[in-house]
């Protein structure tokens, strides 16, 4: 075993001095943080525009209630027919005109306005206007049942439910789907992962058997242990390459942050996060006390536990992947041939991130939960979503936890053994296109 | 002991094909083995028992007197048929990491690749990439890497496939050199013409049997049928053939007769050449008289077909 070090040592520097690698490494924080940067310019240019409508105002009801904002100017038209407004607007070059006849009661001011555009208006102008003529509408009905615009207000306040478990802890709305996106990044970061670095342990696996150096490797070392020290290798050039990734990223995006003074909570929003748990977020951040108590919640979360079963789920996880990976690439020729074979891994990871983020999200313990958080295949991704909810008590019963770790031992064990012994046989077989028939007959071999 | 490596009983089968079958062998110390026999007869499956790529299904190997184990690997050298390099890594670096895998340190790999690198001039080649290399180039670093850690017993299957002649006879040479220092060899071939020259043993296998092995020599003895290469400077070789034909059981297709040269070829009852000599040398001066010795595809092919007959 004392050659184990030597091959994980070749592999790791293999991979990390290949320049694809290292343009990869360097180039993709700054391609991702650009991209932010870019959804985030884009966005303001959309919205920069600056609007300018006319405003024909006839009536009394409305006299300063159309404010210059940022996006939209108004300017009053006076002592002008209807048509002339037109010709003007038009000929000014204005995005539109509102038309707000002379008319003896509001209701009937607002039912006969109109507002004239080139062409259909821009929903925000429309929805500001409407805003407008809403809220004076309102006022305007308030004052005639007699109810003053503070007594209203105070009426106003939204009614949330207090929620708690039986044993008396508060129930925080949203710190559920908090921690479902807490568990969530931890088993999306396993799949991308186990895809991206699994493909690489399966290519290095193509390029010793094209390059035919594999027999002369085999005859110093044993398969299992080449094969074990290619995917320990690779992944650890994996981590790296994670590593570098996550501090550069946030490096790059403090500092883009800083000087773009760009709104986070607008690029999370356009990254497409779960919008409710961005939602919830923002409304609780206003509120002192309730914020406090989200960090509390967020500090209950069982971190120690999360984090040492997110390392046993990734390494087992990831192991049984990237043997099955270092059997295909042992099974084939060249790349190409590969497909066959990659789509049957690629399926459970795909189940498992979507059943995660449809049923688990909405239900943690619910039967699709549970069955998916214990078949092996599925379970490194989808049990981390569950658990941020804690290990009993509340989350994920103890039996759960247990079976489904001793299912994912007893499947890494036999996979890694399976996978071992096509690894052998195929690395020394060439020119065949092999199917699955052909795999089962070299289990046997 | 005398024997490094011997093989007895050795069956090896992948599914229902048989790649060996019951095959025994005994490669003597500090010899050249040959390990002969046409594509498919199962000379890699063979030599990759014995370098524990496979293991046999029945049977086993003994190295040096001893059970085939895991460390006997640091003893051996192999240069498989289907070989390469790392293309994208430097030579140097690839060399090291191949001899710390066979058990070498890493000080001592360098200082004696230091020597082979002198040995073939090929010292500014240490941080080249392999895909810079000829193919010839890169084969040299392969040889090199198959001997370095020193091995008692080095197998090289199809050695000279991807030699050019040069380049083929300069390892042909350290090959011998190598025998010469102690070790043993096996050549895998089924250009059985390229080692001939070199085995003093032989074995041939034949769809996974082995039909055939031995010393060289002895096989050759046992295969000559009393065959002779004859030339005569005589003056009337026409009148000659006529009365040798009449004394010798003459291959009649065989002769030619050029002005004052006769040469013919000769089967004799026995292995006894006085007679006739005596007699070519009282009518003319002998210049050529050499016995002919089967080639080992010779005796390959004759094997093979009295097997069949007697099948």
């Amino acid at each position: 075993m004392r050659k184990l070090p030597l091959i994980i040592r070749r592999e790791y520097l293999a991979k990390v001095r290949n320049k694809s690698f290292i343009i990869m490494t360097f180039l993709s924080p700054i391609l991702m943080v650009g991209m932010i940067l870019l959804i985030v310019y884009l966005t303001k240019v959309n919205d920069s525009e600056k609007r300018i409508i006319a405003v024909l105002n006839e009536s009394s009801f409305f006299t300063d209630n159309f404010q210059t904002n940022e996006s939209t100017s108004y300017i009053k038209f006076k002592d002008l027919s209807l048509e002339q407004a037109k010709d003007s607007t038009v000929g000014l070059g204005y995005y539109g005109l509102l038309y707000i006849p002379d008319f003896p009661n509001l209701e009937g001011t607002a039912q006969r306005s109109n507002l004239y555009t080139k062409e259909a208006p821009n929903t925000s102008v429309v929805n500001t206007i409407e805003y407008i003529f809403q809220e004076k509408l309102r006022q305007q009905r308030l004052i005639d049942i007699g109810v003053s615009e503070t007594d209203y207000n105070s009426m106003k306040d939204r009614f949330e439910i207090r929620m708690s478990t039986f044993e008396g802890q508060q129930n925080l709305k949203g710190v559920n789907i908090m921690k479902a996106v807490i568990g969530g990044g931890f088993g999306y970061l396993i799949m991308m992962f186990i895809i991206i670095y699994g493909g690489f342990v399966m290519r290095s696996v193509i390029e010793e058997k094209t390059s035919r150096i594999i027999e002369v490797i085999i005859s110093s070392v044993k398969p299992f242990q080449l094969m074990l020290g290619k995917i320990i290798g690779t992944s650890l050039a994996g981590i790296t390459q994670f590593a570098i990734w996550i501090v550069s990223a946030g490096l790059l995006l403090t500092i883009a942050v800083l000087l773009f003074d760009v709104d986070l909570q607008a690029v999370s929003a356009s990254a497409n996060l779960p919008s409710d748990a961005m939602t919830d977020l923002a409304t609780i951040t206003p509120n002192n006390e309730k914020a406090q108590q989200f960090v509390g919640e967020m500090l209950k979360i069982h971190w120690v536990t999360l984090i040492s079963s997110f390392l046993v789920y990734f390494i087992l996880g990831y192991l049984i992947y990237s043997s099955i990976y270092a059997a295909i690439g042992a099974a084939v020729d060249n790349e190409t041939d590969t497909q066959q074979f990659i789509f049957p891994i690629i399926l459970p990871l795909m189940l498992a991130i979507y059943v995660g983020f449809f049923s688990v999200f909405e239900n943690p313990h619910g039967p699709i939960a549970v069955g998916f958080s214990l078949f092996p295949l599925t379970s490194p991704i989808v049990m981390l979503m569950r658990l941020p909810g804690g290990i009993g008590d509340g989350g994920v019963p103890l039996w759960q936890f247990i079976t489904s770790i001793v299912l994912l031992i007893v499947t890494f064990v036999g996979i890694v053994w399976l996978a071992a012994k096509i690894y052998r046989v195929g690395i020394l077989m060439y020119g065949k296109k092999p199917t699955y028939k052909e795999l089962y007959k070299w289990l046997k071999y | 002991m005398s024997n490094i490596l011997v093989a007895k009983e050795v069956t090896k089968k992948f599914g229902d094909y048989v790649a060996l079958q019951n095959v025994s062998l005994a490669i003597p110390k500090n010899s050249i083995y040959g390990l002969l026999g046409p594509n498919g007869a199962g000379k890699t499956t063979l030599i990759r028992i014995i370098n524990q790529i496979t293991h046999p299904d029945t049977g086993s190997v003994f190295f040096d007197g001893e059970p085939l184990q895991p460390h006997h690997i640091s003893m051996i050298g192999y240069l498989p048929e289907e070989r390469g390099l790392y293309k994208s890594m430097k030579v140097g670096e690839q060399a090291l990491y191949l001899a710390q895998l066979k058990g070498l340190s890493k000080s001592e790999a360098k200082k004696r690749l230091k020597f082979w690198f002198d040995r073939f001039e090929i010292g500014d080649w240490w941080n080249k990439k392999i895909q810079e290399l000829s193919k010839g180039m890169a084969q040299k670093i392969q040889f090199i890497v198959t001997v370095l850690h020193r091995p008692k017993l080095l197998i090289f299957d199809e050695p000279f496939s991807g030699f050019d002649p040069i380049n083929a006879n300069i390892i042909k040479e350290e090959i011998i050199k190598l025998k010469e220092e102690g070790a043993s060899i096996i050549f895998s071939t089924h250009r059985m013409e390229s080692v001939e020259e070199l085995c003093e043993y032989i074995a041939l296998l034949h769809e996974s049997e082995k039909i055939l092995d031995g010393k060289l020599i002895d096989i050759k003895k046992a295969y000559k049928n009393n065959v002779f290469d004859i030339g005569l400077e005589t003056a009337n070789g026409e009148v000659l053939m006529q009365e040798l034909n009449e004394k010798f059981q003459l291959n009649k297709s065989d002769y030619n007769v050029s002005e004052k040269q006769l040469n013919f070829t000769v089967q004799l009852p026995s292995n006894d050449t006085h007679q006739i000599l005596t007699y070519l040398s009282s009518i003319g001066i002998v210049n050529n008289f050499m016995e002919r010795i089967p080639t080992a595809s010779d005796i390959f092919i004759k094997t093979v077909q009295s097997k069949e007959t007697h099948a």
